[in-house]
């Protein structure tokens, strides 16, 4: 196994749900509990080092039990290494804990997730819709029962008979 | 002569003795000013709330999203192939390195590897992509800060280039050159021509671009000690490009994460000290001379060979064949209509643009389609970090400060 999956799963047994490593790329999934100290870890530990936040992501598989999928990236610039780390939430209860103490960029993109999928996230300082309007209400456009090619209103177009002159 | 109102009382202070009027009440009241979305110095269409306190800023609140256009959900209702186009739409002034950026994260989902001449190939068009794009820059940004003689001479030599890419592709911004698993078509020697007269010719140009502004006192006096962001705080935000590396990290995916045939050439990463907005300035001028120099390198080790990988049934076919071989024709429309079959699985790929880490994060469940399609656009997360740039700077640094981003909203807001 790949030297940071072990250290891992060596410091968090009981939270550690599923180490996974497929192309090169090293992905540890936690449980929603251990979330904010697995990254804390991440961040602190001389062995692991990741300073620097990559990305924030969010995938829906609608079918589970456990709706959504959180996805942090963090990238170690003095190790020059990668992880990923995931995490699940049902949709009743989509709520996790934001990473922005840990990582300040996670700031914008954890709003992103947010707008883009309905994932809220605990002590987020400025939690708001980023690249919708503020007052948007038809949902989160990035959830699979979103409707991918409209909602059917050119279809309701009543069309004139002639033209109008 | 004074003017006075009830609301507003003026004090003099007695020349004498400044401190013995103890200054009492000023009236001080934060303004607020909405600074866009039509606004020629945001790059875009960018509104950004700022409170003032004076002429400062003291928080700067950016409102974005007048440009989305749902890209990352089109993705998920198109085959691979089909997301190349919408590539270019993205940071559309560099759509060259979006189009590789993604290839690149399409082939590593699929494990496949690029034959050596297409990857000279890719590396030369990035790095011309590059050059553009840090030409455009220079000349946004001068002309953002008041020097409108820089843009005219980064945009006579950019336009060499855009008809360099138009004779390349037929595209001069939107330019969808690249394939999964290779590129669209081999350099004629005719661009080769060109782009050795152009080599020769750009190295002075850049000289003269310096010479604009590295004496100019307004340029230093508004880009030195300006939007200093310290090492750790970059990090922290997930800076990246430039923008990272004016303040002294030494991070650049091609040269720590080498692909492509950027190991085989020799450069150097500038790193800047002081984290302002002249150090990033001058890394990007800096870097300019390097892309020359990779450029010149992956012309002289370039060999004869294919430029596109031997997937039948990734790849697309030539195209002088889809037009003459009806085989040929089917197996490229199949590969439109339906998409090849991706294995399974989930892969983040960075690549470093001239803006920063590109990266694209992809979700496979196997079939045509990617389940999941996310982009890292380095204008997002710039943006994330401006309120903590600009706190504390005058209101005109504001624009300065949108400049030594280099962002483009198109990328900004997907």
């Amino acid at each position: 196994m790949h030297p940071l999956l072990d250290r891992i799963q060596q410091t968090f047994s009981a939270g550690v749900i599923g180490l996974t490593e497929w192309r090169g790329d090293v992905a540890v999934t936690v449980s929603r509990n251990t979330l904010h100290e697995v990254a804390q870890f991440l961040r602190d530990d001389p062995w692991m080092d990741f300073d620097y936040i990559v990305h924030v992501s969010s995938v829906d598989w609608p079918d589970d039990e456990e709706r959504f999928e959180v996805v942090w990236e963090f990238y170690s610039i003095r190790k020059r290494q990668r992880i990923r780390l995931k995490t699940r939430v049902p949709e009743s209860d989509c709520v996790v804990d934001s990473l922005t103490d840990l990582w300040r960029g996670a700031d914008f993109m954890e709003r992103e997730v947010y707008d883009m999928m309905g994932i809220r996230f605990r002590n987020h300082p400025d939690l708001r819709r980023i690249l919708m309007p503020d007052d948007y209400t038809e949902g989160y456009p990035l959830r699979k029962d979103f409707p991918l090619r409209g909602k059917g209103w050119r279809d309701t177009f009543e069309f004139l008979d002639e033209a109008p002159r | 002569m004074a003017f006075e109102d009830q609301r507003t009382t003026v004090y003099k202070i007695d020349p004498e003795h400044p401190e013995s009027e103890t200054l009492p009440t000023l009236r001080t009241e934060e303004l607020l000013l909405n600074m866009g979305p039509q606004h020629p110095s945001t790059h875009g269409v960018l509104k950004v709330i700022l409170e003032l306190e004076g002429e400062r800023l003291v928080k700067s609140t950016p409102v974005m999203g007048y440009l989305h256009r749902g890209v990352e959900k089109l993705a998920e209702d198109g085959t691979y192939h089909q997301f190349i186009p919408h590539t270019d739409r993205l940071d559309y002034v560099c759509a060259m390195y979006n189009n590789f950026a993604y290839c690149r994260a399409v082939e590593k989902l699929l494990n496949l590897q690029v034959p050596e001449r297409a990857e000279y190939l890719r590396t030369i068009v990035a790095e011309v992509q590059r050059i553009i794009g840090h030409q455009f820059w220079l000349s946004a940004q001068a002309l953002d800060i008041g020097a409108m003689t820089v843009f005219f001479y980064c945009f006579r030599d950019r336009e060499i280039l855009l008809d360099w890419f138009d004779e390349l592709c037929g595209a001069r911004l939107t330019t969808s050159w690249y394939r999964i698993g290779g590129v669209e078509r081999d350099l004629t020697p005719d661009l080769i021509d060109k782009l050795k007269q152009f080599l020769d010719y750009f190295p002075p140009k850049i000289d003269e671009y310096q010479v604009f502004l590295e004496k100019n006192r307004i340029w230093l006096g508004r880009t030195k000690g300006v939007a200093v962001i310290s090492a750790e705080d970059a990090v922290s935000f997930g800076l990246s490009g430039p923008v990272l590396r004016g303040s002294g990290v030494d991070y650049d995916l091609r040269k720590y994460e080498p692909y492509s045939a950027y190991p085989k050439c020799e450069f150097s990463v500038p790193v800047g000290k002081n984290g302002d907005t002249y150090d990033r300035y001058w890394i990007r001028v800096m870097e300019l001379y390097e892309s020359v120099k990779i450029i010149r390198q992956c012309l002289e080790q370039m060999q004869e060979g294919p430029i596109m990988a031997d997937a039948p049934s990734v790849t697309l076919p030539p195209k002088e064949r889809v037009f003459t071989n009806l085989e040929a024709m089917i197996q490229q429309f199949k590969l439109f209509s339906q998409g090849f079959d991706a294995p399974p699985g989930e892969i983040y790929c960075g690549t470093e643009a001239h803006k920063g880490e590109l990266g694209f994060y992809i979700v496979s469940t196997g079939g045509g389609k990617p389940y999941r399609l996310k982009i890292r656009a380095p204008s997002f997360v710039h943006m994330g970090a401006f309120d903590h740039m600009a706190r504390g700077y005058m209101i005109s640094d504001a624009c300065t400060i949108f400049g030594t981003y280099d962002i483009v909203m198109g990328e900004c807001d997907r």
